[in-house]
C-alpha cells in the first residue's frame, strides 16, 4: 500500500474519535480515522445506545405491570428476552451505519485495523491483509477503555458476565450479583429487576452510585430496595466458587461474611484505559493509572499527539469524549474563542428505574471547597405533570454559591430526569445565577417545573411546597 | 427596586468610614427606618438606618472600610436579586431622587433612578452601548467592586464571562505600581447629595465614567503632591524626516511614524540616563530595571496609557506595529489590564493637534513625562544665517523627589542628541 499523508489522523472510532474525525474534515483537514472493530466505540455499539434499547423493553414492561394504574386492562404480559435482545442490537447496528455514512459524507478516510506511533508523525497501521505505514503531523488517540478485571470476579464470558455478555443473554438468570454500583452496574441491576431477576448488588463503598450526590444515592437505595434489589454497601466480594451453572460468592460487609449463591455475575467494578499496543514506548507519553495524561488541550507529553475521551482519564463519558474530541481538533485548527472543557460542567446520567442525573458539585464537595451554600429541594410529588404520569417518586436538588448566586450543582433522581439535566446544563455554560433561572418561564404542565421549583426552593421561594 | 446602602458623608472632611458591624443577616426582610447597620468614623458609631423596606443583602463584611459614597450593601425588592442590583447599581450613576436628607447626615440609602432598569437588563456601558457579560461574572463583579467598563471579554463575541473578572482581580493584585488602573478602582458612587434634576437646570449631567474617575483622581493627586519642574528642549527633525521618508519607502509593509522615532529615543534616552526610570516611594527611589514606556492614548472615554514593554531593546519597526495595535484596542476598550498597567515613563504627544508645546502632568507613580509638541517650519540660526528648518519642541515634566534639574536636562540633551542624529536608533 503507497503511504498516505494526512494533516490529522485519529486511532480509535468511538464519540470521541469520530466526532473529533468529522470536526476535523469540516475544518479542512484531511483527515484519517483508525478503527479495529466498530466505528461508534463501545458507547454505541456495548455502552450507552444498546443498554437505553434494553432499558426501554424493560421499562414498557413496568408499565404493563401497573397498567391497572391507569386503567388499563393487560393480560398476560410477558417477554420474549432473545427478541429485546434484537431489538437492541438492531439499534446499534442501525446507528453504527448512521456513523459510517457521517464520516464517508464528510470525506473521512476510515482505515479498518490497529494504529501505533512508530516515531514522529507517524502511525503503523496493522490490517488484516498487511501492515503499512501512514503520515500525519497530528495524531489524536481515542482509544477508549475496558471493563476493569478484579479477583475474584474476573469475566469469564460464561459464569461471570462483563457488560458485553450482560447485554447479550440467551436466557434470563434467575438470579444475579452485580458487583459495583456505578451507572453500569445499577443499569443492569435495573434491567435484570425489571424482568424478574433476583438482584444483588454488592458495593465497596458506603452507598450507592457513590459519586452522586449523598441525597440522592440514600434516595435510589430506598428506591431500588422497594422494588425487591438486595443491596450491600460497604462490602466486597472476598471468593468466588464456581458450579456448573452458578456460583457461591462470600461477602465481606464490615467484617462480616456471608454467602450468596447467583445463576449469574456482573463486573462493573471500573474500567482501564486501553493504553496497550499504542507505541507509547520511548515516546513523551506519559500514562498513569492506566490512563493518558495530557494537559487542558488534550496534548500528551509529545509533541503532535493528542489523547481524548476515556483513554484520557475521567469522568468516563462518551460526552465528554465528543467535546473534548471538538476541542482537541479546534484547537489544532486554530479555531478562535476556544476554552479548556471545565469539568463541573459535564452532566453525568444513570438510566435505572428511576432515573439519576447531575451537574456540577453535591453539596459537600461545595462544602468541601468552602463555598456558603443556598441548598434547594423540590420533591416529584409537588409536580402536576409527575403526579398526571404516575410517577410521583423523585425529587431535584440545587446547590447555588450563596454570595454569587453561581449554580455550582444540580442532583436529580426520578423519571425522565436524564432528559431534564440538560437546563442546568446550559444554565452552567451560559453562568448563570439564580435569578436568571427565577425569571424563566417554563411550560405547564411539565416535569421541568421542578427545575424552576428547585432553583426557588433554594432561596426558600418554592411556590408547591 | 432595588435601593444601595451606601457609607454616609458624617462630616464634611470624612472620605471614608468604617461598617463597624450589620445589624441584619442577608436575606432578611427589613423595614423602611429600621437600623441595619452601625458604622465607625473617627469621631463616634452612627446607626444608619433603612430608607426603603425591602430584602437585605451586604457587599462588604462587617469591620470594611469603604469610600463615602460608594454602596455597602442593598435593599432588594422581592423577587429581585443581585444581577438586578448591578443593572440598578450601574446605571445609578445619574441619580434623579435622592433620598439622603442633607441634615439628618446618616440617612443611607439612595433609592436607584427610575431610569434604572429593575432587573434582568444588561447595564449600559457609559457611552451607551451594550456591555455582554454573563450573569455570573455580573455578581462577581458586583461583589468585588469591579467595573465592566474596564473589563475586556473572551467568552462568544466578547462576552464578559466569570474567567475575565477572575482574570481582572488577578491581575489587579499585583499591580500595586500601576499607572492607569481603572480596572483597580471600584466604583465609586458620588456622595449622594440633593441632585440637581438634569431637566430644566441648563446643563446636562454626564455621568462619570470610572476611567474619569480615575483620571480625575490620580492626576490631581499628582499635581497636588508631586513637585513638577519643567525642561524645555526644541529639537531639529529634518535628518529624522528625511530617514523616516527612506525607511518608509524602502519597506513595503513598514510605515514608521515620527512618534514611533520618539519611543525609541525616548528608551534610548533612558537607558543612557536610567535615573529618570524610577519612581518615589516612601521607603525608598525605586529604580526600575526594564525600560516599559506609557503612551498616551485619547479614547472617546478619556485618557489610557499602554506600555510598550522593554522598548530599549525593539526596533522602531516593532515599536511602530506594537503601538498601531495597543492604540487601536484602546480606543475599542479592549486592552487588558497588564498592558495598560506599570510602565517607568510617559510620552504624551499632542502634535497631530497643531499644538507647538505643553507642560503635562506626571503620571504616577512614574518621575517623567514627555509633552511632543507640533513638528512645524521655523526659521533657525546656523552659522549665522537664517534659514528654515522642521522643530519640535518637548517639555519634560520631571518629579523633583525623584530627578534633579541637571538630571533631567542630561536625559533631555541625550534624547535631542538621538533624534538630530537619527542614525543611531536603527542599529
Amino acid at each position: 500500500m503507497a503511504q498516505e499523508k494526512f494533516d490529522l489522523t485519529v486511532i480509535g472510532g468511538g464519540p470521541g474519535g469520530y466526532v473529533a474525525a468529522i470536526r476535523a474534515a469540516q475544518l479542512g483537514l484531511r483527515t484519517a480515522l483508525i478503527e479495529r472493530e466498530h466505528l461508534g466505540g463501545i458507547c454505541l455499539n456495548w455502552g450507552c445506545i444498546p443498554t437505553k434499547a434494553l432499558l426501554r423493553s424493560a421499562e414498557i414492561f413496568d408499565h404493563f405491570k401497573h397498567a391497572g394504574d391507569f386503567g388499563l386492562e393487560v393480560q398476560g404480559a410477558s417477554f420474549d428476552l432473545q427478541k429485546i435482545v434484537a431489538r437492541s442490537r438492531g439499534v446499534a447496528a442501525q446507528l453504527n451505519a448512521g456513523v459510517k455514512h457521517l464520516l464517508k459524507k464528510n470525506k473521512v478516510q476510515v482505515f479498518e485495523g490497529s494504529g501505533r506511533l512508530a516515531g514522529s508523525g507517524t502511525i503503523r497501521l496493522e490490517q488484516k491483509d498487511g501492515v503499512s505505514e501512514i503520515q500525519s503531523t497530528h495524531i489524536i488517540l481515542a482509544t477508549g477503555a475496558r471493563a476493569r478485571a478484579m479477583a475474584p470476579v474476573e469475566p469469564d464470558g460464561r459464569l461471570v458476565w462483563s457488560y458485553k455478555e450482560a447485554m447479550t443473554p440467551e436466557r434470563m438468570p434467575k438470579s444475579l450479583l452485580i458487583v459495583g454500583s456505578g451507572a453500569i452496574g445499577i443499569e443492569f441491576a435495573s434491567f435484570y429487576r425489571s424482568l424478574g431477576a433476583e438482584v444483588t448488588v454488592v458495593e465497596v463503598r458506603d452507598r450507592v452510585l457513590p459519586v452522586e450526590d449523598a441525597e440522592v444515592s440514600a434516595f435510589a437505595h430506598k428506591a431500588f430496595e422497594r422494588q425487591g434489589m438486595k443491596l450491600l454497601t460497604s462490602s466486597s466480594v472476598v471468593s468466588l466458587q464456581k458450579q456448573a451453572d452458578s456460583v457461591i460468592a462470600v461477602i465481606d460487609t464490615k467484617g462480616t461474611t456471608t454467602e450468596i449463591r447467583a445463576d449469574r455475575v456482573i463486573a462493573a467494578v471500573g474500567i482501564v484505559g486501553n493504553v496497550e499496543n499504542l507505541g507509547l514506548e520511548g515516546t513523551g507519553v506519559q500514562v498513569e493509572n492506566t490512563h493518558i495524561v495530557t494537559d487542558a488541550w488534550c496534548q500528551t507529553g509529545e509533541p503532535g499527539v493528542y489523547a481524548i475521551g476515556d483513554v484520557a482519564g475521567a469522568p468516563w463519558l462518551a460526552h465528554k469524549a465528543s467535546h473534548e474530541g471538538i476541542l482537541c481538533v479546534e484547537r489544532i485548527a486554530g479555531v478562535d474563542g476556544i476554552h479548556p472543557l471545565d469539568k463541573t460542567r459535564i452532566p453525568g446520567c444513570t438510566y435505572s428505574r428511576p432515573q439519576i442525573a447531575s451537574i456540577g458539585l453535591t453539596e459537600a464537595q461545595a462544602k468541601e471547597r468552602g463555598y456558603e451554600l443556598k441548598v434547594g429541594r423540590f420533591p416529584f410529588m409537588g409536580n402536576g405533570k409527575a403526579i398526571a404520569l404516575g410517577e410521583p417518586e423523585g425529587f431535584i436538588k440545587t446547590v447555588f454559591d450563596a454570595k454569587t448566586g453561581e449554580l455550582l450543582g444540580a442532583h436529580m433522581v426520578g423519571a425522565e430526569v436524564t432528559e431534564l439535566i440538560q437546563g442546568f446544563s446550559i444554565g452552567k455554560t451560559l453562568e448563570t445565577t439564580e435569578a436568571e433561572l427565577m425569571h424563566t418561564v417554563f411550560p405547564h404542565p411539565t416535569l421541568s417545573e421542578m427545575l424552576h421549583e428547585a432553583t426557588l426552593a433554594a432561596y426558600g421561594r418554592a411556590i408547591h411546597t | 427596586m432595588a435601593t444601595e446602602i451606601i457609607m454616609p458623608s458624617v462630616s464634611t472632611s470624612m472620605t471614608e468610614g468604617t461598617l463597624a458591624r450589620w445589624l441584619k443577616k442577608d436575606g432578611e426582610t427589613v423595614a423602611k427606618g429600621e437600623v441595619i447597620a452601625e458604622i465607625e468614623t473617627d469621631k463616634a458609631i452612627l446607626e444608619v438606618e433603612a430608607e426603603a423596606e425591602g430584602i437585605f443583602k451586604a457587599f462588604v463584611a462587617d469591620g470594611a472600610t469603604v469610600k463615602v459614597g460608594e454602596p455597602m450593601g442593598a435593599l432588594l425588592a422581592p423577587g429581585e436579586t443581585l444581577g438586578g442590583t448591578i443593572s440598578a447599581a450601574q446605571s445609578a450613576a445619574a441619580p434623579t431622587a435622592a433620598a439622603v436628607g442633607g441634615e439628618t447626615a446618616v440617612a443611607v440609602a439612595v433609592a436607584a433612578p427610575a431610569a434604572a432598569p429593575s432587573t434582568g437588563h444588561a447595564p449600559a456601558a457609559h457611552d451607551g452601548t451594550r456591555i455582554f457579560a454573563s450573569p455570573l461574572a455580573r455578581s462577581l463583579a458586583l461583589l468585588h467592586g469591579l467595573d465592566l467598563v474596564n473589563i475586556s471579554g473572551s467568552g462568544p463575541q466578547g462576552r464578559i464571562v466569570k474567567r475575565d473578572i477572575e482574570a481582572a482581580m488577578s491581575a489587579q493584585r499585583p499591580a500595586s505600581g500601576a499607572v492607569a488602573a481603572p480596572v483597580a478602582e471600584a466604583p465609586v458612587k458620588a456622595p449622594q447629595p440633593a441632585a440637581p434634576q438634569a431637566a430644566g437646570a441648563g446643563y446636562e449631567l454626564i455621568p462619570h465614567s470610572s476611567m474619569r474617575r480615575v483620571i480625575a483622581q490620580r492626576l490631581s493627586e499628582s499635581k497636588q503632591q508631586v513637585p513638577h519642574f519643567y525642561l524645555t528642549v526644541d529639537c531639529r527633525l529634518d535628518k529624522l524626516l528625511a530617514l523616516r521618508q527612506q525607511v518608509n519607502g524602502s519597506l513595503p509593509d513598514v510605515k514608521v511614524s515620527v512618534n514611533d522615532f520618539i519611543v525609541k529615543a525616548v528608551a534610548a534616552a533612558m537607558k543612557r540616563v536610567p535615573a529618570t526610570n524610577a519612581s518615589w516611594s516612601d521607603e525608598g527611589v525605586r529604580r526600575y530595571r526594564d525600560i516599559d514606556i506609557s503612551v498616551a492614548v485619547a479614547t472617546p472615554n478619556g485618557l489610557i496609557t499602554p506600555v510598550v514593554r522593554q522598548a530599549d531593546a525593539k526596533s522602531v519597526g516593532t515599536i511602530s506595529a506594537e503601538v498601531k495595535d495597543l492604540a487601536e484596542r484602546a480606543r475599542q476598550g479592549k486592552l487588558k489590564p497588564d498592558e495598560y498597567q506599570g510602565g517607568g515613563f510617559t510620552i504624551s504627544n499632542l502634535g497631530m493637534y497643531g499644538v507647538r508645546d505643553f507642560a503635562a502632568i506626571i503620571n504616577p507613580p512614574q518621575a517623567c513625562i514627555l509633552a511632543v509638541g507640533t513638528a512645524e517650519k521655523r526659521p533657525v540660526i546656523e552659522d549665522g544665517a537664517i534659514v528654515p528648518a522642521t522643530v519640535m519642541t518637548c517639555t519634560l515634566s520631571v518629579d523633583h523627589r525623584v530627578v534633579d534639574g541637571a538630571v533631567g536636562a542630561e536625559f533631555l540633551a541625550a534624547f535631542k542628541a538621538l533624534l538630530e542624529t537619527p542614525l543611531g536608533l536603527l542599529v
